[in-house]
């Protein structure tokens, strides 16, 4: 399942989210939820709309700030430090949202790029070679001078995914990166996201797409009603999970998302 | 009594000192405005409780009065609390602030129109709300702003004229010198809505070009 790195060696703790609590408007969104990730690990985080996947994953780089609870990268806490310091840490936590967040104005080579040149102070020159090497790497060497406006879906993904591994993140963070893509697109964003996790990348996934957590997820998340219900490894969750609510949700998954051996 | 020698020996060369007096006006105000406008829509938009407030009062004040109101306050009654200011000075402050306000409201409009998930996606990369703000919302924002904003430059250069009301002579006031003087209105006057419309054909023309400019793919669309 994993490539050479992942597994086996000693586990190096990346990330530490512990108990965190999140509110909106009196209503409790996020009540406790902790979990590790390690290096090279893939989590996929599952569960049904609106009850707090997103702002868990959000909490993690800060875009939200978590009501209670700490989350820590590697040695280093995140949560409780001003702007400036908070910012270092995003840069070290790469995030894909759902609706991609291309910067409009921006070709694709200049959307990543951008960050290089402001955030990490590189040269244009290096940030260019660096931003080509990243859309590249998603196959999007030849669209490198075409806008957002001129990609499919499932290339403005792969670019927002390029923009964000291009600042060398510790762990990846996709938030549903293929719910907003024609059902033909989405392959293609899984592809690089496979291709990723068998690299050894860190990721934290939010997805409904079954076959992915199959085939990718080291440890499959089930979240519910604020609540972490029940993890484990696919082969256990998909096949023998303690609670009758994660074997329901994960049966009207398969059936709505295709089955569980990675096929569509 | 009128001739040829009337437009070529009196009335131009005093139109062209009046025009350079206009030209003078506009090409101080209009940037300034535009800065001015830029920095409230800012703080209108992204400052906290006070600047917010500050700016909204801004708006409401300066877009609220009229021109020739502000221009008397500024010329005539501000010696009156010890500061003094020349015609041409305080005909650019007056149009400054007028226009800035209206500049605020067109840019805070095209603020608003970015899609807020490109600030979110640039702070998850690290850049500050600053830094967003200035490499992604405004290099859109702008782009956004420039028909309403041009709409508001056109207006610029045809109420400078009300400077003469502060006895910086520009072009209209010089007209209306000789008008009076040589009780030549209807030439006069004809002469200078002319040259007032070249200018703004002008200032047209070359708005376009920037608006031209300033598109990317995936823009021409949203005209």
């Amino acid at each position: 399942m994993k490539g050479p790195e992942g597994m086996n060696q000693k586990k190096e703790l990346i990330l530490r989210i512990k108990d965190i609590h999140k509110s909106f408007g009196g209503k409790e969104v996020l009540k406790g939820i902790s979990f590790d990730v390690y290096k090279g690990e893939t989590k996929v985080i599952i569960g049904p709309s609106g009850m707090g996947k997103s702002t868990l994953l959000r909490c993690i780089n800060q875009l939200t700030f978590p009501d209670q609870g700490t989350i820590w990268l590697r040695d280093q806490e995140v949560t409780h430090h001003n702007l400036r310091e908070i910012n270092l840490f995003r840069q070290k936590i790469g995030m894909v949202f759902q609706d991609f967040n291309l910067f409009d104005h921006l070709d694709a080579v200049r959307n990543v790029e951008i960050a290089l040149i402001k955030v990490k102070g590189m040269k244009k020159e290096e940030a260019r070679e660096k931003a080509m090497h990243e859309l590249k790497k998603v196959g999007l060497g030849k669209q490198a001078s075409l806008y957002p406006a001129q990609l499919s879906g499932g290339q403005k993904q792969r670019v927002s995914i390029a923009r964000a591994l291009a600042m060398d993140p510790e762990v990846m963070l996709f938030d549903e990166p293929t719910s907003a893509l024609d059902p033909e697109l989405i392959g293609e964003v899984l592809g690089v996201m496979q291709k990723l996790a068998r690299e050894g990348m860190t990721m934290v996934v939010i997805t409904h797409e079954m076959g992915f957590a199959r085939s990718v997820a080291d440890e499959i998340i089930f979240l519910e009603k604020g609540k972490l219900l029940e993890s484990g490894p696919p082969e256990i969750l998909f096949y023998q999970p303690k609670y009758e609510r994660t074997r329901r949700f994960l049966f009207k998954l398969t059936e709505l998302y295709g089955d569980l051996n990675g096929k569509k | 009594m009128i001739n040829l020698d009337f437009f070529l020996e009196i009335l131009f060369p005093s139109l062209l000192e009046g025009l350079i007096m206009t030209m003078q006006l506009i090409c101080w105000s209009i940037p300034i405005g535009l800065v001015m406008g830029v920095i409230i829509a800012i703080g209108r938009v992204y400052g906290n409780v006070l600047v917010s407030f500050f700016s909204k009062a801004y708006i409401i004040f300066f877009r609220g009065t009229p021109l020739l109101i502000l221009l008397f306050i500024l010329y005539y009654g501000f010696p009156s609390i010890g500061i003094y200011l020349s015609p041409f000075v305080a005909a650019v402050i007056g149009f400054v602030l007028c226009s800035s306000s209206y500049h605020a409201e067109y840019i805070r409009g095209a603020i608003q129109s970015v899609r807020s998930g490109q600030v979110l996606a640039a702070q998850a990369l690290g850049m500050s709300k600053l830094s967003a703000v200035f490499n992604i919302v405004l290099p859109q924002a702008l782009r956004r702003a420039i028909p309403g904003c041009s709409n508001e430059i056109i207006y610029l250069i045809k109420y400078s004229s009300l400077a003469f009301m502060v006895t910086c002579i520009e072009l209209t006031g010089a007209g209306k010198i000789v008008a009076s003087r040589y009780f030549t209105y209807t030439e006069v006057f004809l002469v200078i809505g002319a040259i007032y419309l070249i200018i703004v054909s002008l200032a047209t023309k070359l708005l376009n070009i920037l608006e031209e400019r300033a598109s990317f793919p995936g823009w021409e669309n949203r005209k």
